[in-house]
């Protein structure tokens, strides 16, 4: 049953970091250079998992599994609920682990700027890694639940601590938001439990999928499991209307945990709505196919025009990335290969491209002190290698042939095209939108007059300069070179559809 | 009765009884004959000793069978040691919460009342007759009634203990008018004698009187578990009483109410007519009661979780603020009963052991805490600063609390739902209030996470702990903890030791 304990101690990796940064003095110099460390050894156990993982194999590998605990009733207590302790990877759940353990690796470089409680800020931001790391490594739902939980709490207190001015409003709107989001998703998982007497994922898949088990969940139900599920991944991804918390968070976060959440947290609600959605409920999904494209469209268009009358910087980036979201909820709701892999492509490439571009924020935050448009401009003549990374990432964002952005686009388009023209027509025009909002704001930031002068404009240093770099080098790499993805991915394996 | 019959009996079943009475005889004689000047934390620790005493007896009983004595009015299953069993636990806690330092005294008196208010408890969990049962709430009331004033000159405590009793008054009036119908049904107070005849022609023939006997009943009980409609009397009380007190009547007397109402809700009324007719293969017939009640009872658990929640939020005073979670909390245990689920008494004993960890540690915090002054959400700010592992342990019973994984608190959340949505039909409605009552509940358990870490303290010294507060913080958060990830070793426990079904059986 057990392959190895890898991803255990994958998981459980931060918790060394952990450990050390509590044995640390508060005031000791090195104490930032810790937490990065920290973050340094998940990142290589988990480029050993993604060089180990067998790609020519399909399911899941380096499984494990041990028996947690039993709920017995007094009335049948030969017949226990079994809750286990279950991980495993596929394709998906291995590319999402990378894309999380490097942002973050990455994130906290920049949070070396950190002075206030620094000790305190590293030791939740590892916390927050222990729970992203469990949630792509979790192959059972209950254990997927819980390591969603352990985000929630950390990700409360570093927004509500290390924020900006209205920290704590924006502490207690992702707290709400998310609690409803994750109650419903836990929902959701006692029903299947009570029912198919199972957590486990890739068990759960086969099942459902068996037309015996109508009897035990009939179509009614599956169809709300599946809107209940649809709200609470589409609180996390977020779909229009639930998005007002993630505007919040984005504005008021420190940079590092932004660029988490942006690049990765955001990206659970993907995952799982690609993971569980399709893969427990594919006939719910094609029935409410449509209805998935059209909020899809409106998730879009109105990221991309509201984006556009935006006056700060963070603000253009938070509802550029609704509208990218809405990308993938086109991909999902084509329900097609291209489409499928469009929304996974998608995903990790904005991913990326949302830690790059809040990594230069922080940048501009560091040394103008303003994110408001209209407070700068021109500094592209001080700091050419900072504005030349931000219009890089900005074109990267709206989709840049050559870039990671152009391939999810075209393939959630493609299997868009292919599924509901019309739907795709309309949609087009959001990538329009795209660009003239991202090119307004770029432009805004990097050229035309200056507005105000700046004592301090240095340009990139070596700590901001590499994982630029490695960002923007990676997303280029999936631009020309997709494959390294869908490789991996694998994704009719996976997923056990057809096409 | 003749002296023969009375040596018959299996007196060593009542051995945990006897120890708890004995123990507060002489600690009242000790009290009495004790130089006044005296420090009276002698007699916490005799008391204690008593209470381990007393564990160990329920230990020795633990895998034998059903045992009842006194003309089967007094009876010993594993629902009654269950039971006991986290009563003996909760009132050592309590015991231990009150253990002054150099700066506090504490009464005698204080110490017996807490020792007899548990005897009438652990009455209440093995009596199967009305009358004793009677006897035993009774003797819990009365005595919880003199703790909560026994600060004669605080206004406060003045005013709780009268609001207390007054309440309670009713409370019992209105259990005491439930169970004379149930006797006027069968001329039995034996409860199990009832359960037998309920399936009479009498009592089919009245059976809207039996529903009404139950609902009376509930109501009545509602009062001890502070469910609604008889929640009000539970955050003055809360507040007026001094802080081990109040632990006391949050989690020990409400767990006696719980085992009283599970025992008397369904052991008598498990086989009587409900008031709908049902077509059965052998002709028509009458659903049973419980299921004829049941929308009653789903109705007062969803008011009871929203009601303490909502009001809850708005608490500024820290221990009213609890006495609101307590109430939601309450609710969240009837969920099960409500549900009429397979899980009811696996679940909410559990959740009862998850909720005596969380609720007593919560309350030794404010304890600590309340050394100063009146103890506010606000006093909360900054603790981190001054004391982080308070601060830590205070955390993790919020985060219990609140149901967040890899406490107990969660695990008793998920087999509470696992209850409502494991039956058939599923019980949507009661999932829906407690899907909403957890998440309102975010808002104020996390609100002390706003105060504790990021706000700034107006004190900057480190609070003083006591011992025995320490103790109890350090028990409480291992149990909490360990719970949470090991949950098993409780599940297991529970199904080696007990067998929850005897209850019904005669």
């Amino acid at each position: 049953m057990n392959d190895s304990f890898l991803l255990t101690i994958l998981i459980l990796s931060p918790l060394l970091g952990i450990v050390l940064l509590s044995i640390m003095p508060g005031d000791h110099r090195f104490i930032n250079y810790m937490g990065v460390l920290g973050t340094v050894l998940p990142l290589g156990l988990t480029l050993i998992v993604f060089s180990l993982f067998d790609r020519s194999l399909s399911g899941v590998q380096f499984k494990e599994y041990h028996q947690w605990f039993e709920l017995m009733t007094s009335i049948s207590p030969n017949e226990p609920y079994t809750v286990a302790y279950d991980l495993g990877v596929t394709g998906l759940s291995v590319l999402f682990l990378m894309l999380a353990s490097l942002i973050t690796f990455l994130a906290s470089l920049t949070a070396l700027r950190i002075k206030e409680s620094a000790k305190g800020f590293y030791i939740l931001f590892l916390l927050l890694e222990v729970g992203i790391l469990g949630v792509f490594a979790s192959e059972n739902l209950f254990l997927f639940f819980l390591f969603f939980e352990i985000t929630l709490v950390s990700m409360f207190l570093l927004v509500g601590k290390w924020g900006g001015f209205n920290r704590e409003k924006a502490a207690f709107s992702f707290l709400i938001y998310n609690g409803i989001g994750s109650i419903l998703l836990l929902i959701v998982i006692i029903v299947l439990f009570v029912e198919m007497r199972t957590t486990n994922i890739t068990e759960l898949t086969m099942l459902l999928k068996d037309t015996d088990s109508l009897e035990f969940l009939s179509g009614s139900t599956r169809t709300w499991l599946f809107v209940l599920l649809l709200i609470a991944f589409g609180i996390k991804l977020p779909i229009v209307p639930f998005h007002t918390w993630m505007v919040r968070v984005h504005v008021e976060a420190p940079i590092a945990v932004v660029m988490i959440h942006a690049g990765v947290l955001l990206k659970i609600g993907a995952y799982g709505l690609i993971r569980f959605g399709v893969g427990f409920f594919p006939e719910q999904l094609k029935e409410m196919a449509v209805a998935l494209a059209i909020l899809g469209v409106i998730n879009l268009l109105y990221g991309a025009f509201i984006a556009l009358v935006q006056t700060e910087l963070r603000s253009v980036l938070a509802y550029s990335s609704i509208s990218h979201m809405g990308i993938v909820l086109l991909g999902v709701a084509s329900f097609n290969t291209a489409g499928l892999q469009g929304a996974v492509f998608q995903t990790i490439s904005h991913g990326l491209i949302a830690a790059l571009l809040f990594l230069l924020v922080g940048v501009l935050i560091n040394r103008f002190q303003t994110t408001k448009l209209e407070e700068l401009g021109g500094v592209a003549s001080q700091t050419p290698l900072f504005a030349g990374f931000l219009l890089a990432a900005g074109l990267a964002s709206l989709g840049l042939p050559g870039m990671s952005g152009f391939i999810s686009e075209f393939l959630a388009f493609l299997g868009l095209f292919e599924a509901m023209p019309v739907i795709g027509a309309v949609g087009v025009l959001g990538l329009i939108l795209t660009a003239v909002y991202m090119l307004r704001a770029v432009l805004a930031v990097t050229f035309g007059e200056r507005r105000t002068l700046f004592d301090n404009n240095r340009d990139l240093t070596a700590v901001e300069l590499v994982p630029s770099a490695i960002l923007l080098s990676i997303i280029i790499w999936i631009g020309v070179y997709p494959q390294v993805l869908s490789n991996t991915l694998q994704l009719a394996r996976t997923l056990g559809i057809g096409g | 009765m003749d002296m023969d019959t009375l040596l018959q009996y299996q007196w060593n079943s009542m051995m945990p009884e006897f120890t708890i009475l004995l123990t507060a005889v002489a600690l009242s004689l000790i009290d009495l004959f004790m130089n006044k000047k005296k420090d009276r934390s002698l007699l916490i620790w005799l008391a204690l000793a008593g209470i381990a005493a007393a564990i160990v007896f329920l230990f020795l009983q633990f895998d034998d069978g059903v045992v009842s004595i006194l003309n089967e009015t007094y009876r010993l299953d594993s629902f009654a040691k269950a039971f006991k069993f986290l009563m003996l636990i909760g009132t050592g806690f309590v015991l231990l919460l009150g253990v002054p330092d150099e700066s506090t005294s504490v009464r005698g008196e204080y110490i017996y009342l807490i020792l007899t208010a548990l005897l009438g408890g652990m009455m209440m969990a093995s009596s199967a007759d009305l009358i004793t049962l009677f006897v035993g709430l009774e003797l819990l009331s009365l005595s919880s009634y003199v703790l909560v004033g026994i600060r004669k000159n605080n206004t406060l405590a003045n005013e709780a203990a009268f609001k207390y009793v007054v309440n309670g008054g009713i409370a019992t009036a209105i259990t005491l008018f439930g169970m004379s119908y149930l006797y006027g049904l069968t001329g039995e107070t034996n409860i199990y004698e009832i359960q037998g005849l309920m399936g009479s022609d009498v009592v089919t023939d009245n059976r809207f009187l039996a529903v009404f006997a139950f609902l009376m009943i509930v109501v009545g009980l509602s009062f001890k578990i502070t469910a609604a409609p008889f929640h009000m009397w539970a955050p003055d009380v809360y507040q007026g009483a001094e802080t081990p007190v109040t632990a006391f009547l949050s989690v020990v007397s409400k767990i006696a109410g719980f085992a009283i109402m599970l025992r008397l809700l369904m052991v008598p009324f498990v086989f009587a007519p409900g008031t709908r007719e049902v077509i059965t293969p052998d002709g028509v017939n009458y659903e049973t009661l419980l299921v004829s009640v049941r929308p009653y009872l789903v109705l007062i658990a969803v008011l009871t979780i929203l009601i303490g929640n909502v009001i809850a939020l708005r608490q500024l005073n820290a221990k009213r603020l609890f006495a609101y979670s307590s109430i939601a909390h309450a609710g969240y245990l009837l969920v099960p009963l409500a549900a009429l689920s397979e899980l009811v008494f696996d679940a909410v004993w559990f959740y009862l052991t998850a909720y005596l960890l969380m609720n007593i540690g919560a309350f030794a915090v404010i304890h600590v805490m309340s050394a100063e002054e009146e103890v506010t959400v606000a006093s909360f700010a900054g603790l981190f600063k001054r004391s982080p592992y308070l601060t830590i342990a205070m955390s993790i019973y919020l985060l219990s609390l609140a149901g967040i994984p890899l406490t107990a608190g969660f695990i008793g959340k998920f087999e509470i739902f696992m209850s409502a949505l494991g039956t058939e039909p599923k019980r949507y409605l009661l999932v829906t209030a407690m899907l909403m009552g957890t998440v309102l509940s975010y808002v104020y358990y996390f609100g002390f996470f706003v105060q504790m870490y990021f706000r700034p303290s107006k004190h900057q010294t480190p609070v003083t702990i006591s011992n025995g507060v320490t103790a109890v913080l350090a028990i409480t958060v291992a149990g909490t903890v360990l719970l949470g990830i090991f949950p098993s070793v409780a599940l297991t426990f529970i199904h080696d030791h007990f067998q929850f079904l005897e209850i019904f059986n005669q």
